[in-house]
């Protein structure tokens, strides 16, 4: 049993030198059949199985993932949580999931650490106001919160801006509910509930194929050993294509890198996040203090976990041109994370060939900040072999029907 | 960062070529096409190979003519750089 979080357990343990906490969640051997297997876990996975537990009352479930919990790209983002998109569904997909991590820390009874300080997207031309104007519109349409900041407004919002760099700044789109969130905390207490109600977490455990018959998953096949099961989702960032094609399907996908860094820490010098998409700029201030900055994707298919230095050139050079204050600041780490893009930068949340196989993948650049509305998709998949009415403009058939949801300019960064 | 060798140029920064995507794709003929399986595919479906990928680039601050290379996705090494119209010197062993 694991404790419940509270001030007055904090100060229980802190009278036994915190020696007494419990493990938060459990590790274990596979057993040789579940009710459902997910594959992969990070937070989408996590998040599955949790409402698929939660929600969906089945706790049969094995989470499987090849390294450790939370160490793939869950641990390699830039944790920034908005609902800043353009069209309807990808707006009130997005919106949803913002609303799940407002209450998430009380649901978990874990602090994820979620703050709402807000999100300023900068325009550096006529053009980019024109967007921004036609974007702001769509999200306060669509029931989500924007709204437009002339320059004098930016320099209110960050004294430290340099509003006439090269392409000055000439107004910005401000998500009040733009939020900035801990990553790990979002895996782990998410593996700690779903562990409560059930759920075995099974890491270490790489799968290795499929045993398809009459178009049905039988079982899963891994480093560990053979798994039955009813039903599989796929929540893997980075490999959906390799998974895809061990079921025997192709997805419409390319992964490159998508890179990032942090700074040494500093006393909070950044009130919310800031992008700028036209000068490639992507910056928050983490509660420990590091100016995490976000880079462009490698234009180049690569699995190689690392990017390339002109990029990092590039990201560096407009932060500076931005904020001429953090010229001097050292950097800590920098990593690639592998994204999976999809032609129109937009999820697909759906059904695939194999009848029993649901996919929660290709998010791109924005699968930190829907772990939790993904996951309850899937697991609602999973569970009831119907497809939501959120999830519905994301299938996988939508690249043959040419509906597609575009989000090629508000994913930002990959484009 | 890496080099690339352009067949024409020789060896010059990443920052000179522009990445032209997955090499071989075959345009359907107007008539595949009505089939929107044929069409999307084309458009839209990609090996995204983890290993050897056979892709194209384009010299675009250099001589500005394409060429095809096989990559390994994994370890960016370029195990070749052949012409258009050409076929890869790698083995066909490697490619699965």
């Amino acid at each position: 049993m694991t404790h419940h979080f509270s001030a007055a357990s904090l100060l229980r343990n802190a009278f036994s030198g915190h020696k007494n906490w419990s493990q938060q969640f459990r590790s274990v051997e596979p057993e040789s059949k579940y009710q459902a297997v997910i594959v992969g876990g990070g937070g989408h996975g996590l998040s599955a199985a949790y409402h698929l537990a939660r929600e969906f009352g089945i706790t049969n479930v094995a989470v499987i993932e090849k390294g450790w919990i939370g160490g793939g790209n869950t641990g390699r983002n830039t944790a920034m949580v908005r609902s800043n998109y353009l069209q309807q569904d990808s707006v009130k997909l997005y919106d949803a999931s913002i609303k799940m991590w407002e209450s998430m820390s009380q649901k978990l009874n874990y602090n994820v650490m979620f703050s709402q300080r807000g999100l300023l997207h900068l325009a550096h031309s006529v053009s980019d106001m024109q967007e921004i104007g036609r974007r702001a519109h769509a999200i306060n349409m669509f029931g989500a919160d924007a709204e437009l900041l002339s320059p004098g407004q930016v320099r209110e919002w960050l004294p430290d801006i340099n509003l006439n760099c090269r392409f000055p700044v000439m107004g910005a789109l401000l998500q009040r509910r733009g939020a900035i969130a801990r990553h790990d905390a979002m895996a782990w207490g998410y593996a700690r509930c779903a562990t409560e109600l059930g759920v075995d977490i099974i890491q270490n455990c790489e799968v290795t194929g499929f045993e398809i018959n009459n178009g049905q998953v039988r079982s899963v096949h891994t480093t560990r050993g053979r798994i039955e099961t009813d039903t599989v989702g796929l929540a893997v960032s980075g490999h959906s294509t390799h998974l895809a094609d061990m079921a025997g399907f192709r997805l419409p996908i390319e992964t490159v890198p998508l890179q990032a860094l942090v700074t040494e820490p500093l006393k909070p010098v950044l009130k919310s996040a800031v992008i700028s998409a036209s000068i490639h700029a992507y910056v928050s201030q983490s509660d420990k203090g590091e100016l995490v900055i976000g880079g462009g994707t490698d234009p180049y298919v690569a699995y190689s976990n690392q990017g390339g230095f002109d990029e990092i050139e590039t990201m560096m050079t407009a932060i500076k041109e931005l904020f001429p204050n953090y010229s001097r600041l050292r950097i800590m780490r920098q990593w690639a994370g592998m994204v999976d893009l999809t032609p129109d930068r937009s999820p697909i949340i759906s059904k695939t060939p194999v009848r029993n196989m649901y996919i929660d993948g290709g998010w791109g650049t924005g699968g930190f900040k829907t772990s939790p509305i993904g996951g309850l998709l899937m697991a609602e998949m999973m569970a009831k072999d119907t497809v939501p009415d959120l999830a519905a403009p994301f299938a996988l058939s939508r690249f043959n029907t040419g509906v597609l949801v575009d989000e090629g300019a508000a994913s930002s960064v990959a484009h | 960062m890496f080099q690339i060798e352009c067949p024409y140029c020789g060896k010059r920064e990443l920052t000179e070529y522009s990445y032209g995507g997955e090499a071989n794709l075959i345009r359907p003929t107007p008539v595949e096409a009505e089939e929107s399986q044929a069409w999307a595919g084309y458009l839209f479906s990609r090996t995204n190979k983890r290993g050897l990928h056979l892709e194209r680039w384009f010299h675009v601050f250099g001589c500005r003519k394409w060429f095809n290379v096989a990559r390994n996705t994994i370890t960016n090494e370029f195990v070749d750089i052949y012409l258009p119209g050409e076929k890869p010197q790698v083995d066909e062993q490697a490619k699965k």
